[in-house]
């Protein structure tokens, strides 16, 4: 029963990692669009699918508390201004989203509002994920950290490397979705974004190396976690291959694959703990009474019919979005 | 008064939930009301329910978004300024919150989509059943988080472990417990009435404007009716209520009272100023006899008093007194005004009497007033406790968290929260001041399911001028 959770949950959080992924992602570079024209036109690329994408933030919260409350008042405790943080450019961006067509003065500070929110919220995640590499200092499921324990320079540096990946997984994104010029200039912002992830998956490894971070010796006790590189290998040539020859469709593949990896890492890694190297995920793991509770209905019923309706949501809204039909 | 992390994640937590409650409370009763205008279309097949439908249907949908918005944070302010709640009661609360996230998403997922774009698509029964699913989503949703927050009045059904963690050992105790099935209803009660008023208020305002007059009376006539109906059922729920306060939480019971002494027998203070230095009441207007007949139904029967409690074990006196009796207040008045309009509305004299449409059109934030004070008075009521006898609220919050973040995130959701809170009203406002089209056009087929904030199409400001151009 544990085993499910903790699969329920890798899974909700890979899914939330991905998908919101492109969408923060799209919205990060919507500061660098100009024309109006433009932004509505990314704007349709991720209209239909954004606030379900949300919605695997809110199921992987609901399963923390409920299958691993341990953790969920140990995060939610030590990282209380990024989540707040978070949370408020999350609520910026997603009430942007619709409130700018329906305004005509405020237009501008809307758009403003759902870049910030997106960039905001992108940085936080990555801060957070870094952060938690480093190990949490607590004892028994209580922080013991200071106040900025959250900004760290390695932390930091993870925020702007989740900004570049996240844009990454935007820019292929419309690629895949959009026409026209937009997809000729999101070409143009893949290279570069590209580039820009592998500098910082280089710097990261580095400094890691050089903080002698325990999760590091991971890679020499587990070979089996050469095979995320690998993955991500494949990934960069998906997308080298797709900036080559122009297929729209395998950039994004790519920065899913790349996505894969690094998740793959970080799950390999910290395994068998949740906070690593101090709670596994045995000892956070609600009591069983708990988690039959919660797997007899939300469990087998629930989450599948979530994924079910995730499929059909994007098998609707497929294919390319043009400049001007659709969603206004 | 020193500004601890403790106060201000109080005020924090308290202003995000009153934010939160009042687009459930609007909305759980607003979902069935549209429930019953599609059956009644069913059934009889007049436009008029049609065009009451696609209206009360927009409306829905934004304040369905802003309380989804606003509930979400929710959902993470357990763990950020409640961790050490979070630790040790999770067991219990996670899985209740977890439940209701999940059937509200369950039925939020596959049934709202139906019902914002796929009038067209289905056959007319299933729609109907989308509206109804709807409305059981809305009502299962506040259903978890009554049986999540009585358990906090009233724990039962678990066990406690060395380290002070609460484990669930009878989830049907948690469950059934005998206090979930007077709060729901009276959760319930409160959303119906509150829509039901809003309803009526918005029909009372096109009348005075002397314009809509069908689709104003008939506004007018059905909220007023439901309302004549069910603010007598929330009065005799908010007495079992108060049966179980008296029986459960005496301590609670008797700041609500503001009795400070025991009586035998016991007066009802009406009104008065309660001093909590002094443990006395001053200017106080008080009944001999009531109070011993309201909480017990006996002339003669033996009150507790606040000073039987230890000074540390006491919640405050002045916010649940009041805000009772405010509920109680805004209680009588809609029964009041619902009863004298449904009165006046079956004999068709309502749309002129103006002395009466106008405190009508004014009645619409009773509902709302009456829901958060009533919260006001079982939350703090039940103060010092955060699980009532058991947990400590002091005990409860995030040990190292300090002033100046909270001050930072409690400023930061004041801005975010008007800001929204701001644009949706002016959109609410602007579609309610332009009422209902008259000859419905189908909505429009590009709306998606998962995005409730978009489906009123149109900018508010085509639409103002739109009626200025008609006026």
């Amino acid at each position: 029963m544990i085993e499910f959770w903790l699969a329920a949950l890798s899974l909700t959080i890979f899914l939330y990692v991905l998908l919101d992924g492109f969408d923060l992602g799209v919205g990060i570079l919507f500061a660098f669009s100009r024309t109006e024209r433009c932004k509505a036109h990314m704007l349709r690329a991720v209209s239909p699918v954004w606030d379900g994408n949300e919605t695997w933030l809110i199921i992987s919260a609901a399963i923390l508390f409920g299958a691993f409350p341990m953790i969920y008042a140990l995060l939610l405790g030590a990282f209380y201004i990024p989540l707040i943080l978070l949370l408020c450019g999350l609520i910026l961006r997603g009430v942007a989203f619709e409130f700018r067509e329906k305004s005509r003065r405020l237009r501008p500070a809307w758009d403003a509002g759902f870049a910030l929110g997106s960039t905001v919220a992108t940085f936080m995640q990555g801060c957070t994920v870094g952060a938690l590499a480093q190990g949490l200092p607590n004892i028994d499921g209580r922080f013991t950290g200071g106040l900025f324990f959250w900004a760290s320079p390695f932390a930091l540096l993870c925020g702007v490397g989740l900004c570049l990946g996240y844009s990454l997984a935007g820019a292929a994104w419309l690629v895949f979705k959009a026409e026209d010029d937009l997809r000729d200039r999101s070409y143009g912002q893949v290279k570069w974004l590209l580039v820009g992830v592998l500098l910082f998956l280089v710097a990261a490894f580095m400094f890691a190396l050089r903080l002698d971070l325990r999760v590091m010796t991971r890679w020499i006790e587990r070979p089996i976690l050469s095979l995320c590189p690998l993955i991500g290998a494949v990934g960069v040539i998906a997308i080298l291959l797709g900036l080559y020859r122009r297929t729209d469709y395998l950039p994004f593949t790519g920065a899913v694959l790349l996505f894969i990896a690094a998740f793959g890492t970080l799950g390999l890694s910290f395994l068998p703990y949740m906070v690593p190297f101090s709670i596994t995920y045995v000892q956070a793991a609600a009591p069983p009474s708990s988690l039959s509770f919660l797997f007899w209905f939300a469990g087998i019923f629930v989450l599948p019919l979530t994924l079910v309706y995730t499929l059909v949501t994007y098998a609707i809204f497929h294919g390319k979005v043009g400049e001007e039909d659709g969603y206004q | 008064m020193e500004w601890s992390p403790l106060i201000l994640s109080r005020i924090q937590f308290a202003f995000t939930v009153s934010f939160h409650i009042i687009f459930p409370a609007f909305t759980v009763g607003l979902a069935a009301w549209l429930t019953v205008l599609e059956g009644l279309r069913m059934a009889t097949g007049r436009p008029l329910y049609r065009v009451l439908f696609d209206f009360w249907l927009k409306i829905f949908a934004i304040s369905f978004g802003l309380g989804v918005v606003s509930g979400i944070v929710m959902a993470f302010e357990f763990g950020t300024n409640w961790s050490e709640l979070s630790l040790r009661t999770g067991p219990i609360q996670g899985p209740l919150l977890g439940y209701e996230s999940f059937t509200a998403f369950a039925l939020e997922a596959s049934f709202f989509g139906v019902l914002i774009f796929g009038r067209r698509r289905v056959p007319a029964w299933f729609y109907f059943l989308a509206c109804a699913m709807v409305c059981l989503g809305t009502s299962l949703s506040a259903f978890w988080i009554m049986v999540n927050n009585s358990w906090m009045q009233w724990p039962t059904g678990y066990a406690m472990t060395p380290k002070g963690v609460f484990v669930p050992v009878d989830w049907s105790a948690i469950v059934f417990s005998p206090v979930v099935w007077v709060r729901f209803p009276h959760m319930l009660l409160a959303s119906y009435v509150t829509g039901a008023f809003c309803v009526a208020a918005t029909g009372a305002w096109y009348l005075l404007q002397e314009r809509l007059h069908a689709e104003g009376r008939a506004m007018v006539r059905m909220g007023l009716g439901l309302a004549a109906v069910l603010v007598p059922c929330q009065l005799l729920f908010g007495h079992l209520n108060g049966d179980y306060v008296h029986d459960k939480q005496p301590a609670k019971f008797a700041a609500i009272e503001a009795r400070w002494h025991d009586e035998q027998p016991a007066a009802e203070v009406v009104l008065a100023w309660p001093d909590e230095k002094q443990e006395a009441n001053h200017y106080s207007l008080s009944l001999p006899y009531v109070g011993s007949l309201i909480a017990t139904m006996h002339l003669d029967s033996k009150e507790v008093g606040l000073t039987d409690f230890p000074q540390a074990d006491r919640p405050p006196v002045v916010i649940p007194f009041f805000a009772f009796r405010v509920m109680v207040g805004c209680g009588m008045l809609m029964l009041g005004l619902a009863w004298l309009g449904s009165w006046f509305a079956a004999q068709e004299r309502l749309s002129r009497r103006r002395w009466l449409l106008w405190p009508i059109f004014f009645s619409f934030p009773l509902g709302f007033i009456a829901t958060l004070t009533g919260w006001f008075t079982a939350e703090v009521g039940r103060q010092p406790w955060v699980v009532y006898g058991r947990l400590r609220t002091s005990d409860a919050m995030t040990p190292f968290l300090t002033s100046r973040e909270v001050t930072f995130s409690l400023i930061l959701f004041a801005i975010v929260y008007l800001f929204i809170f701001s644009a949706g009203m002016t959109y609410i406002y602007r579609l309610l001041r332009a009422g209902p089209d008259v000859a419905p056009a189908e909505l429009r087929g590009d709306t998606n399911p998962k995005r409730p904030l978009s489906v009123p199409g149109d900018a508010p400001g085509t639409q103002s001028t739109e009626i200025e151009a008609r006026t």
